[in-house]
């Protein structure tokens, strides 16, 4: 349990905030040429890292709008957030 | 040899003040090379060593545990055992392990206290009641025992549940399977830790794996904390961290790990002899030998490996609890904890080879691994040592992922994910 920095509203606690799972999965831009080993790889392949992850947030309960993370998931410290359409920081 | 446990040798070293028991399992270093190791000494990995050295021969193999046996999701579940499962093929695993925990103790000479005390799962409104009934009929055809209830039958299973109609999720039904039950989840990976010692095998504490090494597509053994141990074959058996021993391979798993709750409260004498879930309102509970509730919290719904879960899921699983059991209003909770749980997206484990030859994983048992604990055990090391799936355990390989023929046990499993 902890407090999340909503870049729209401000800190609220994180039971307001929806987990969305990993961040940056393109969608693929010609779903028609993939084979299945890609569609596997992009709809059930998954990181997870233990460590700095970027992950999507939704403000479920409040301002409805989505939001990247990242977050260390060993200790669950927030590092940054930043819109959606960013790129993720590098530090 | 392992002395036997019986009453005459409880009597006899009470003589001693227990004193002079026997070690259960050695502390021995890792040697150069094995024919297989272990990567997690829990119930499943342990399991999976007893049953190679057992079944298949193998008792040049090592278990490298990074804490201590047992203390990871085997020490933190909530020790439930049951197989009403709505597919086949998982009615096929879980009823598997379900038979060899009728015999665990005997075999092992190890009291597991399995406790065939029944488990309830109940319904809260119609679509849960046609799940159920479903369910039932799908059990009876696979030769799992399974019967239906209605709320008074429900009632009279259980005395102390509120069937009152009036409640936010009254009881509309249920279902129950006899055969479930409980058993002493430590005992469990002692019992195997001390069988597998005894055929030879190595179970070596405090030993993290750094890394995997590998040449081109065959593993060469890993990189400890205790130094490098040469293998041709690597079960994997982390759980949470399975995602984290993969990477190391350079391979991705469909897992996301995240922290599941469990608590239990000041002991009490005996006020309820079963199992009872919920599904719809998330909260399971039964009690222990000690007398403590055990209660099952739910997951939290980010990915996380703190072993650290969120205020409100046990909020909202002790508000379900005291609708459904006004007597427990005043009890305290003594202890809260968390596991991590790897969770598949079917919501059904991994027990497969993978692209990597020697590299064999067992994983995504997700919320309720437990139970499956001798059966897992039974089939991985199957896996391993003929480098071909058992045919229980066949359709819970990694390529369900890509060939779109999941386990979709999501709410048909009778449990919430």
């Amino acid at each position: 349990m902890f407090l999340i920095n909503c870049p729209y509203c401000g800190e609220r606690d994180q039971q307001e905030f929806k987990a969305g799972g990993e961040a940056h999965i393109e969608r693929p831009k010609h779903p028609t040429e993939l084979s299945d080993d890609e569609w596997a790889e992009y709809l059930f392949m998954r990181k997870n890292i233990k460590g700095v992850q970027f992950e999507r947030w939704n403000h479920a309960h409040g301002c409805r709008k989505w939001f990247n993370m990242a977050r260390d998931t060993s200790n669950d410290e927030i590092k940054a957030i930043y819109k959606m359409g960013e790129k993720p920081p590098t530090q | 040899m392992k002395n036997k446990y019986s009453i005459f040798s409880l009597f006899k070293n009470a003589l001693s003040y227990h004193e002079n028991w026997q070690r259960a399992w050695k502390d021995p270093a890792p040697k150069k090379e094995y024919d297989a190791v272990i990567v997690g000494g829990g119930g499943h990995g342990l399991a999976t060593a007893y049953y190679l050295a057992k079944k298949h021969n193998m008792q040049n193999i090592a278990v490298v545990e990074k804490g201590w046996i047992g203390g990871g999701n085997t020490g933190r579940n909530t020790t439930i055992i049951r197989s009403n499962y709505l597919w086949d093929a998982s009615a096929g695993l879980y009823d598997h392990a379900l038979k060899i925990w009728e015999g665990l103790s005997q075999e092992l000479n190890y009291n597991v206290m399995f406790s065939q005390r029944g488990v309830m799962n109940l319904a809260h409104n119609l679509q849960d009641v046609r799940d159920l009934k479903r369910r039932t009929h799908a059990n009876r055809l696979n030769g799992i025992d399974a019967v239906y209830l209605n709320t008074e039958e429900v009632k009279k299973f259980c005395p102390i549940i509120n069937t009152s109609q009036d409640i936010r999720y009254p009881v509309l039904g249920g279902t129950l399977q006899r055969r479930a039950g409980t058993a002493r989840h430590d005992a469990v990976a002692w019992g195997y830790a001390r069988g597998a010692d005894e055929m030879g095998v190595d179970i070596i504490q405090n030993c993290e794996v750094k890394s995997i090494k590998r040449s081109g597509d065959t593993v060469e053994g890993i990189e400890t904390t205790k130094g490098f141990i040469k293998t041709k074959k690597i079960g994997v058996v982390a759980a949470g961290h399975s995602s984290v021993v993969a990477n190391m391979a350079g391979l991705k798993l469909p897992l996301e790990s995240k922290p599941l709750q469990a608590l239990v409260s000041e002991p009490v004498k005996p006020i309820i002899d079963t199992v009872v879930m919920s599904n719809a309102v998330h909260a399971y509970v039964s009690q222990s030998d000690k007398g403590e509730l055990v209660i099952g919290a739910g997951t939290d719904d980010y990915i996380s490996y703190s072993q650290k879960g969120s205020h409100q899921i046990v909020e909202g699983t002790l508000n379900a609890i005291l609708e459904l059991y006004p007597i427990f209003s005043r009890m305290r909770m003594l202890r809260q904890w968390g596991g991590i749980v790897d969770i598949c997206p079917d919501a059904s484990p991994i027990l497969s080879k993978t692209s990597i030859k020697g590299l064999y994983f067992n994983c995504g048992w997700g919320t309720g691994g437990f139970k499956a604990t001798p059966g897992s055990g039974d089939l991985f090391a199957h896996t391993i040592a003929n480098d071909e799936p058992h045919k229980l355990n066949a359709a819970f390989n990694l390529n369900r992922f890509v060939s779109g023929d999941l386990v979709d046990e999501h709410g048909a499993a009778a449990v919430a994910h």
